[in-house]
């Protein structure tokens, strides 16, 4: 027997194979499912006839969407609430809907392919049985936290009965993706399938086809209870009875949650929060702890400031310049050192055939070595496999002159970030490169309109700003000058995508957007260190503010040859305003060999194999050498922090008021993305939002009056402080 | 009148080139046509000027045995022995009339391959070869022997040989187990060490993990899948029922033993096993009801999978080999041929999702090749790996969908009838030696065309790294 249920306009149709109720999730106007109200109502409408149904004995659920079971839920439905009561209202609802799916008397099977995250998640969790199929596809996870959130329809109660308490807080409080076999191994899903290839019909309908099939059978197998849905009880279990081993858990989670996010990211101590009132004192105090925070959270600066990033992130994983009229099919890159082989390391593992020239043996060899252990560091971790692995590096060339590149479409230079030697690699390569081909340059402080001088053809040359280490850090920034061609632009943003980039285009300048914001920033920082301050304290201090990396070891990391010839270039270009700290103390420590991290001593020594890092002995002469005054009026904690973010989020608003940036939100991006401005404040413009232009205008005037025009307010943020309604983020 | 049309046939397929023969199979097909309405027992023949004509003179093969029984205590290469002498005692070949032999085998007995004249000498030598002939040994997965097979059809062709051995074997009641890299790689140390104390330090830096030894794969090494498990997802993904693959199974078997029964399998010779018996008979033939076959468990994809243990070929112990020659040669020789051998193809595709889809690939190529459709072939023989595989192709080259999406076809490629298919028995119920079966699967399309009075023969495999085999075999006029 078999009754199709069409259900005019609903996102699910539900059809009764035999006994087994088979509810499909298909939101018609999106490409992934997401959990609205309207998507709740619907479902209960839906579950209420198969309850009804006495021909049905069990249930599937399942999406008839390739790639996504339910990607979590709809985030403007809980942007658009006004209170946080009308939040919890909100988390109270799923809880109650999940409820009665976790009490069904009908068992219901998720069957899951693709993504499987937060409220689609905890749906999945509500239901008797999970079955997930083994696709890369698949994965399952608790993502809220990223958001400033918690899981709010019953995930912080049912997760940790489900998965024990270390892992349930693993997933919640790192908000990571699962994939299907782990999530088999821990517990969270009863049983896998596998990703079928093309039969009668394409892999991906067939595979959804083969899991609803599978399911049915699994359904029909509890109802005849020979297929068990409880679990066995593990040590696990029996070890999680006693109240102090809990207890345990509960302050060792605790004091590294408050280690990691400095007490400045709310979410996280409040799952914790959620999972222990659920655990110790009962379901209804847990169930009515988690909507109420869930509720409080949503109204939180941190929750906006993370969603305003998320949708930033989303905004910039688009390209807004059309398609490109001709696809890169081979990218070559100049100079395999870090960057270089950085670039080729994320270009060639999707499948664009990939150059590498540099010009001497040993270089070649490093890069190329830098690019096998990327890619071998994905094997050892199973991401990939050693035949994958090994196709893919099949697809990197290696070489040392110019042969073949008449068949490259886009050449990435990544060569000592001098102007002659740009100049000249630029001269080399239009002789021998095709028409269309288009010269990028990975150069962090030049101005792009610099490189393209030396150009036969300046519609096609741009730039294009990776951050070390290339296949870690998300920001690709895209400079374009005046004379470079859409075309171009549209290429570069597609090359950028398929990298897996997050992407800005900004316009041109010395510095243009990124590097532009932290030369101030590292300027205040050296002046701080003159100050007397040690490297520790000023890394405790801007960690603390909420970066993620401190601004001596940022210094070490970025180098400090590259931070000196930075500061000079752009001091040269912007004048005192770029000032503060010496650039002599970068230049000293630069002849001293102190060049950061990649020489092993920088403001701290490194060690290869030691984790914990000491202050470098010997900068503290360096130091001495130069030692300025502080003055006490400016000198408090809080006032170096300012002082340091102050002059970031000044030269930031003046990129936005002088149209190096096009708008705040690819502001935010870059600086959060590309120099780890704290995420918990969204950005140097949502940070201006959230703060008040007025409150932080008063700190800047304070300093000026101490330092002069380093801290001087541009107009923009000026007219912000004068008028409290102008905000960047509507 | 017959005589004349067939001159006209053969006048229309001579042309220059390869391609331009090509081009005109559709016109030579017309022909065909014509010709099979005139008469209807002997079609054109796929005889070709300036291409030699190859023959096979005699095949033969050991009784194929389930591992680990009678066979147990032998070497890979006593089988082998044993059916090269089976071969020069059906044939009364001179021992030095072969000009060269070519062996098949999958999983490799270190001991004696490690040194490749020596273990061929083991095999032909043993067998009572002349010492002059040279050999080699050619690994190609379950598709071995039809590469030694093949192999030796070009060198028949290109004029350097007129008289050729293949064969293949494979020993599953034995395999070779590595120590681990480690370990060899101390044990190698350790042969080149110099002093006493180079040695113990050796020794010393001997772990517990390094003992631990290495099985030979079976997974499919780009994907790390085993092939039942690749099967299981084939079948799944042509949405191949456990009862289909119970019943093809059960049809094998049933096949088989009737064959058996019947005598038909005339290939298998009798051998004497040192320390044992006499041995003249298959022993993995078993007719199960379906209600047997219904209850065993799935062997791979636990639980919920449809290839168990009963529908899928088990492992095997066994040899086989062929005389082949150029057509001259062996009527010089007074052998009267079984059969011809005419295209053949190797394709290769995605061994992840496409592993075991050989035949479907093989199949409209070679025909294409051959200038043939599939209603002139009388006989078909499929390799039969898993039932759900086996099953799986007939959907694949019954699917329009299929055809047009990944053969490039205009509409399917159409199915093999079941009248004309293993109609004695296969893999599943004779078993399978990887590098042996090819030798039968030919031999046993000669001798079902010599019984059952067709012309033209197809056979076509599947193997592992997502290749696949398929040739033409024409009837050798009687």
């Amino acid at each position: 027997m078999s009754v199709l249920v069409s259900l005019n306009g609903r996102r699910r149709i539900y059809e009764v194979k035999g006994d087994v109720a088979v509810v499909r999730i298909n939101d018609p106007n999106s490409k992934v499912n997401t959990l609205s109200i309207q998507m709740q109502k619907e479902m209960a409408e839906v579950m209420d006839e198969v309850w009804a149904n006495d021909a049905v004995k069990s249930a599937v659920l399942i999406s008839s969407k390739p790639g996504c079971f339910i990607a979590g839920a709809d985030i403007n439905m809980i942007q658009s609430c006004n209170s946080a009561d009308e939040v919890t209202t909100l988390s109270q609802e799923g809880q109650k809907m999940f409820e009665r799916i976790e009490k069904s008397p009908k068992p219901i099977v998720a069957a899951i392919n693709g993504s499987c995250l937060g409220g689609g998640l905890e749906f999945a969790i509500a239901c008797q049985y999970r079955i997930a199929t083994k696709s890369k596809k698949t994965v399952l996870g608790t993502p809220e936290v990223m958001l400033g959130l918690l899981p709010g329809a019953g995930g912080t109660q049912r997760l940790p009965k489900m998965v024990g308490l270390p892992s349930a807080f693993d997933m919640m409080l790192t908000g990571r993706n699962i994939r299907a076999d782990k999530a088999k191994k821990m517990g969270l899903v009863n049983q896998l399938v596998d990703p079928l290839g093309p039969g009668l019909k394409s892999p991906e309908e067939r595979t959804i086809d083969y899991l609803e099939e599978v399911a049915i059978e699994y359904a029909r197998g509890i109802v005849n209870k020979k297929i068990p849905i409880r679990k066995e009880k593990e040590i696990q279990d029996y070890v999680m009875s006693f109240e102090f081993v809990r207890n345990q858990i509960y302050k060792t989670v605790h004091s590294k949650v408050m280690k990691q996010s400095k007490g400045l990211y709310p979410a996280p101590l409040k799952i914790i929060e959620c999972v222990k009132t659920g655990v110790e004192q009962g379901p209804v105090a847990g169930y009515l702890s988690e909507s109420q925070n869930f509720g409080q959270l949503a109204r939180t600066s941190e929750s906006g400031a993370l969603i305003g990033l998320y949708h930033g992130q989303v905004a910039c994983k688009k390209n807004h310049y059309g398609v490109p009229q001709r696809e890169v099919k081979t990218l070559a890159i100049l100079g395999a050192g870090l960057m270089g082989a950085g670039v080729a390391q994320v270009t060639v593992d999707k499948g664009v055939h990939t150059v590498l020239k540099d010009t001497t043996v040993s270089g070649l060899a490093r890069g190329e070595q830098q690019v096998y252990k990327g890619l071998n560091d994905k094997t050892k971790k199973r991401n990939i496999t050693s035949f994958q692995r090994d196709s893919i590096l099949s697809g990197l060339t290696g070489q040392l002159d110019y042969s073949g590149f008449e068949k490259v479409d886009m050449v990435i230079e990544a060569v000592f970030e001098d102007i002659h030697i740009k100049h000249a690699v630029l001269k080399e390569v239009e002789a021998v490169v095709s028409p269309h081909c288009i010269f990028a340059s990975n150069t962090s402080a030049l101005p792009i309109k610099d490189i393209a001088a030396a150009s036969k053809r300046p519609d096609k040359v741009i730039g294009m700003h990776y951050f070390s280490p290339v296949d870690k850090m998300q920001l690709l920034e895209i400079i374009t000058t005046d004379q470079t061609s859409k075309d171009t632009t549209a290429s570069a943003v597609a090359v950028g995508l398929k990298q897996g980039k997050v992407i800005i285009v900004v316009g041109d300048g010395p510095g243009f957007y990124t590097t532009r914001c932290l030369a101030p920033m590292l300027a205040e920082a050296v002046r701080v260190l003159q100050e007397g301050v040690d490297p520790k304290k000023l890394d405790a201090l801007t960690t603390s503010f909420g970066f993620p990396v401190g601004a001596a070891t940022l210094a070490d990391e970025v180098g400090i040859d590259v931070a000196a010839h930075v500061a000079e270039d752009l001091g040269k270009a912007f004048g005192s305003r770029f000032g503060g700290g010496n650039v002599e103390v970068l230049k000293t420590m630069v002849d001293l060999g102190f060049k950061g991290r990649k020489s092993g001593k920088g403001c701290y020594i490194y060690q290869p194999g030691l984790k914990t890092k000491e202050v470098n002995p010997d900068i503290g002469d360096v130091l001495e050498q130069f030692r300025m005054t502080p003055n006490p009026a400016v000198s408090s904690d809080s006032d170096v922090q300012y002082r340091l973010v102050s002059r970031f989020v000044n030269e930031a608003v003046l990129c936005l008021q002088e149209g190096i940036l096009k708008n705040p939100l690819e502001g935010d991006i870059g600086a959060v993305f590309g120099l780890g401005f704290p995420p918990c404040l969204g950005g140097p413009f949502r940070f201006v939002d959230s703060f008040g232009a007025d409150k932080l205008v008063e700190k800047m005037r304070r300093f000026e009056a101490v330092y002069g025009n380093q801290f001087t307010p541009c107009q923009l943020l000026l007219d912000h402080a004068k008028d409290s309604s102008k905000k960047f983020h509507k | 009148m017959s005589s004349m049309l067939l001159s006209t046939m053969r006048g229309c397929s001579v042309s220059p080139s390869w391609a331009v023969r090509l081009g005109n199979s559709s016109l030579s097909e017309s022909y065909c046509l014509t010709l099979l309405s005139v008469q209807t027992k002997s079609k054109k023949t796929l005889a070709r000027p300036g291409v030699k004509n190859v023959v096979l003179v005699e095949g033969v093969r050991t009784p194929f045995l389930l591992s680990g029984t009678t066979y147990a205590d032998l070497m890979p290469h006593d089988l082998a022995r044993a059916a090269l002498q089976g071969l020069l005692q059906r044939t009364g070949l001179p021992k030095d009339a072969v000009d060269y032999i070519i062996y098949g085998t999958v999983i490799q007995e270190v001991k004696t391959t490690s040194i490749l004249r020596h273990n061929i000498n083991q095999r032909t030598l043993g067998a009572g070869f002349s010492d002059k002939i040279p050999a080699h040994t050619v690994t190609m997965a379950c598709i071995s022997s039809n590469q030694a097979m093949t192999s030796g059809v070009g060198l028949i062709a290109a004029g350097q040989c007129d008289s050729i051995v293949a064969g293949g074997v494979e020993f599953m009641s034995d395999v070779p187990i590595r120590h681990s890299r480690k370990m060899r790689k101390t044990m190698l140390s350790l042969s080149r060490a110099k002093t006493l104390g180079q040695r113990l330090g050796l020794i010393g830096s001997i772990r517990m993990a390094h003992l631990s030894p290495e099985l030979p794969a079976v997974a499919e090494f780009s994907t790390a899948e085993t092939m039942g498990h690749s099967a299981d997802r084939l079948a799944a993904a042509f949405g191949v029922s456990r009862v289909e693959q119970d019943e093809f199974a059960v049809r094998s078997h049933t096949l088989a033993k009737k064959a058996q029964d019947a005598g038909l399998l005339q290939d298998v010779i009798s051998f004497k096993v040192p320390g044992r018996d006499i041995v003249s008979k298959d022993n993995g033939i078993r007719v199960s009801s379906m209600e047997q076959m219904g209850k065993l468990k799935a062997a791979f994809i636990k639980p919920h999978g449809t290839v168990t243990a009963a529908n899928s070929s088990f492992l095997t112990d066994g040899a086989s080999a062929v005389l082949i020659m150029s057509e001259e040669k062996a009527l010089a020789m007074g052998y009267k041929p079984k059969a011809y051998l005419r295209d053949f193809v190797y394709v290769s595709q995605d061994p992840k999702d496409q592993l075991l889809l050989g035949p479907t690939y093989g199949t409209p190529k070679v025909l294409e090749r051959a200038g043939l459709t599939m209603s002139d072939i009388d006989v078909f023989e499929f390799h039969e790996a898993f039932a759900g595989q086996i099953m799986a192709n007939l959907k694949a080259m019954d699917s329009d969908w299929f055809g047009q999406t990944y053969l490039g076809k205009k509409s399917k490629v159409g199915t093999p009838p079941m009248e004309k298919f293993n109609l004695w028995g296969g893999s599943l119920s004779l078993g399978h030696p990887f590098g042996a079966t090819g030798c039968r699967l030919v031999t046993t399309v000669a001798h079902r065309l010599q019984k059952e009075g067709g012309q033209y023969g197809l056979l076509a495999a599947c193997a592992a790294g997502g290749q696949g085999h398929a040739m033409v075999i024409e009837a050798y006029p009687q």
